[in-house]
């Protein structure tokens, strides 16, 4: 037996108190809806988390008491009422059928236009799958060469429980609790995640999507992914999956923290297709997530982002140039359709010398939506010859949708190198006409034109994703035209 | 093949052609000639079916079936070509991944397979050797940055690659100088045959010494006012339009 220090006494006592004095309050599965501290207590406890979380948590609850809602984005909708969302429902339980004949044969004409193998069909509509499915092998496979690199890789919420030392040292640290509003709800309630810790020097061996697709499920409402690359380390990560996600959520506060340390490059790949609302913009997603890098020296973080889906985006990928010669990109293709709103950007922050950030964006707006692109480049007066190119460019389609673009430049040292363009397009009559007399009807038309368009972006996907993310497009601006 | 009948089109109200009656037979080649506004280009459009032009009156009646009824790209399935006199540029979408998307959503039209990619190179190659295009042209952005003559060459690239029954060539000689007019003269030469024909529309007699017409037609102010060989594209050329007037 370990000796019993006095530190681990205290620590006893503060658990104990938790356990007997908070934790009672609310012993239900199904939480009444609302929030306040025994919610948040019981939500740390139903995950069993160590009382410095709690307590983290409750810091983050008190804070986020005293924040409003912030209102500059250029969007409109009716504000959820904090006070009427259950914020813990036990990992929902879909129904499990029996095969894919019980499957909303919508959803799967869906799957069929992306592509998406029949084994992985059954894995996202819950229909059960034999346990010999690959899938399964090839997961325990991934895990095995992932360990022999030492890379971690897990729901954060076991991250807490194994690897407390590292959670407990970054988590927080680029986005605090005090960030924003969505933010530090977020870090009160937040449901899962992933965490990832890339050792010195590893190269990861594969993209990690591939992982992530096979065992995660639904991510849940309150998200929040913790990825650390160490020194001289690299990784490519995917998150979300193209597959249409049907969720009852109306409300999602992510949290994305990226530590690149020195010499590190983190490569951050998104693709988002959440519920948009119907064609008349009712109901849909409201996304509002706080995604943040930090980068040392000579350190590198890219951001590549396609979002077709959501009511209503409020999304602003940046990095923290903070260590000489570190490198920020952001690559954005973001569509909205009917009544949907999205407003999102990046920000650039400068701080060490020689720093360099890309910022390619693109918008495509079609129906009535409204499509913002919000941006700061920030050159602090210690960061000698920094240098940012952004491209903004925006595509129209029809006539009742807008497109704007709201770029802050702002620069404190002389020696800064800044660009900036931007474009506006529309879809020509022209351009249709003259795919239509090669024998491409209008629909291909269009999807071949932003596709065009988003290629810049596109690009920079991984190529397993490209070809998805591009079918994608396709199927977003279904029916926008005629 | 082709029969033209009392055509009357207008656009924003205005009337263009004014009564046009033309017929071509397979294996055919017939020029347009006309001064400018006479009604050319709208021809070729209305032929192919863009939408700002209204038809009042008359047909356009290909292989027996009256175009009308038709959309642009049914029209491009059943065997029309435009090569466009301005054309039209996409930014981003290659010109092997355009031509490939056009050729594959035509045999879908027609109910075949879509090409397999090794075919659909090797034609690719293929056409662009008899072009004389370079295979480094083949991957940029279609029409951006091209100049007068490359965007020409490549819509004859293109022609060349659909192999259409009836191909309009839309001042298809604008822009281009002499060597690349013998190339694409010669490109058209070597796909003509006994099933399809060609209606060029032109300005100048020029581009007639490469590609020989069965027939010329005089167009002025919406109609034709005379048709010959083609020495009436020489006489044309020396007498000016004014004495047709």
């Amino acid at each position: 037996m370990s000796k019993f220090t006095e530190d681990d006494l205290k620590k006893e006592l503060e658990t104990k108190e938790y356990e007997y004095g908070f934790y009672t309050a609310i012993e239900s599965d199904k939480f009444p809806v609302g929030l306040n501290e025994d919610v948040v207590i019981a939500i740390s406890k139903k995950k069993n988390e160590p009382a410095w979380m709690t307590e983290w948590r409750l810091d983050a609850f008190r804070i986020w008491k005293e924040m409003t809602e912030p209102e500059w984005a250029n969007v409109h909708y009716v504000k959820p009422s904090f006070q009427e969302i259950s914020y813990y429902s036990a990992p929902k339980q879909k129904k499990k059928l029996d095969s894919l004949d019980e499957v909303d044969p919508e959803l799967l004409k869906t799957f069929e236009k992306l592509g998406i193998s029949i084994g992985e069909q059954k894995r996202l509509s819950n229909v059960a799958v034999d346990i010999v499915m690959d899938s399964v092998s090839v997961a325990t496979t991934f895990k095995k060469t992932l360990n022999e690199r030492g890379i971690i890789f897990c729901p954060i919420s076991e991250a807490i429980q194994n690897h407390p030392e590292l959670v407990k040292k970054y988590m927080g640290s680029i986005v605090p609790k005090t960030d924003n509003f969505y933010a530090a709800l977020n870090s009160a309630v937040f449901s899962d995640g992933s965490f990832c810790y890339i050792p010195k020097g590893v190269t990861c061996p594969m993209e990690l999507s591939t992982y992530f697709r096979i065992n995660e499920g639904g991510t849940g409402q309150f998200e929040r992914t913790l990825l650390i690359a160490d020194e001289g380390s690299y990784v490519s990560y995917l998150e979300g999956c193209t597959a249409p996600a049907r969720d009852e959520n109306q409300l999602h506060a992510a949290v994305v923290e990226l530590i690149a340390l020195d010499d590190a490059e983190i490569k951050y790949s998104t693709v988002q297709n959440w519920f948009p609302g119907d064609k008349d913009g009712k109901g849909g997603v409201y996304n509002f997530v706080t995604k943040r890098g930090l980068c040392e020296k000579n350190a590198k973080i890219s951001w590549t982002q396609v979002e077709t889906g959501s009511a209503i985006t409020w999304k602003y990928p940046s990095c923290i140039l903070k260590g000489d010669n570190s490198v920020g990109e952001f690559y954005s293709i973001a569509v909205t359709n009917n009544f949907q709103q999205a407003d999102t950007g990046t920000k650039m922050i400068h701080l060490g010398n020689n720093t360099k950030s890309t910022i390619i964006s693109k918008g495509i707006s079609a129906g009535h939506s409204h499509n913002s692109y919000r941006g700061l480049v920030q050159i602090s007066p210690r960061a000698n010859n920094a240098r940012n190119f952004s491209q903004c460019d925006s595509l129209l389609m029809g006539d009742k949708c807008g497109a704007h673009t709201f770029p802050y430049i702002e620069v404190k040292n002389k020696s800064a190198q800044i660009e900036h363009e931007a474009t506006t397009s529309k879809i020509g009559e022209d351009q249709l006409f003259y795919c239509n007399q090669r024998g491409i009807n209008t629909e291909k038309a269009i999807a071949l034109i932003v596709n065009g368009f988003g290629k810049d972006v596109l690009n920079k996907l991984p190529m397993e994703f490209a070809v998805e993310a591009q079918k994608l497009l396709e199927i977003s601006l279904e029916g926008s035209v005629g | 093949m082709l029969k033209i009948n009392n055509l009357h089109a207008n656009i924003n109200g205005k009337e263009i052609l004014k009564g046009i009656n033309l017929e071509i037979k397979a294996g055919e080649v017939h020029a347009i000639m006309g001064p400018n506004g006479s009604g050319k280009s709208t021809l070729a459009s209305v032929i192919a079916g863009k939408e700002d032009f209204e038809v009042t009156e008359g047909s356009v009646v290909l292989n027996g079936e009256d175009l009308a009824d038709f959309a642009p790209e049914v029209r491009a399935h059943k065997g029309v070509f435009l090569s466009f006199q301005y054309p039209i540029e996409i930014p981003g979408v290659t010109v092997t991944n355009f031509i490939k998307t056009a050729i594959n959503e035509t045999r879908k039209a027609k109910g075949m397979e879509e090409l397999p990619a090794k075919e659909m190179l090797q034609l690719i190659r293929e056409k662009a050797d008899l072009l004389e295009i370079d295979r480094k042209f083949l991957s940029r952005s279609l029409n951006e940055g091209f100049s007068g003559g490359e965007k020409k060459r490549n819509e004859i690239f293109q022609m060349a690659m659909l192999e259409p029954q009836l191909a309009i060539l839309d001042e298809t000689d604008s822009g281009l100088d002499i060597d690349a007019l013998k190339v694409v003269a010669n490109g058209v030469n070597k796909l003509k045959s006994e099933k399809n024909a060609v209606l060029l529309i032109t300005h100048y007699q020029r581009l007639l010494d490469y590609i020989v017409p069965d027939f010329v037609h005089v167009l002025y102010n919406g109609k034709i006012v005379k048709s010959g060989g083609k020495e009436l594209a020489y006489e044309l050329e020396e007498k000016g339009y004014d004495w047709l007037k």
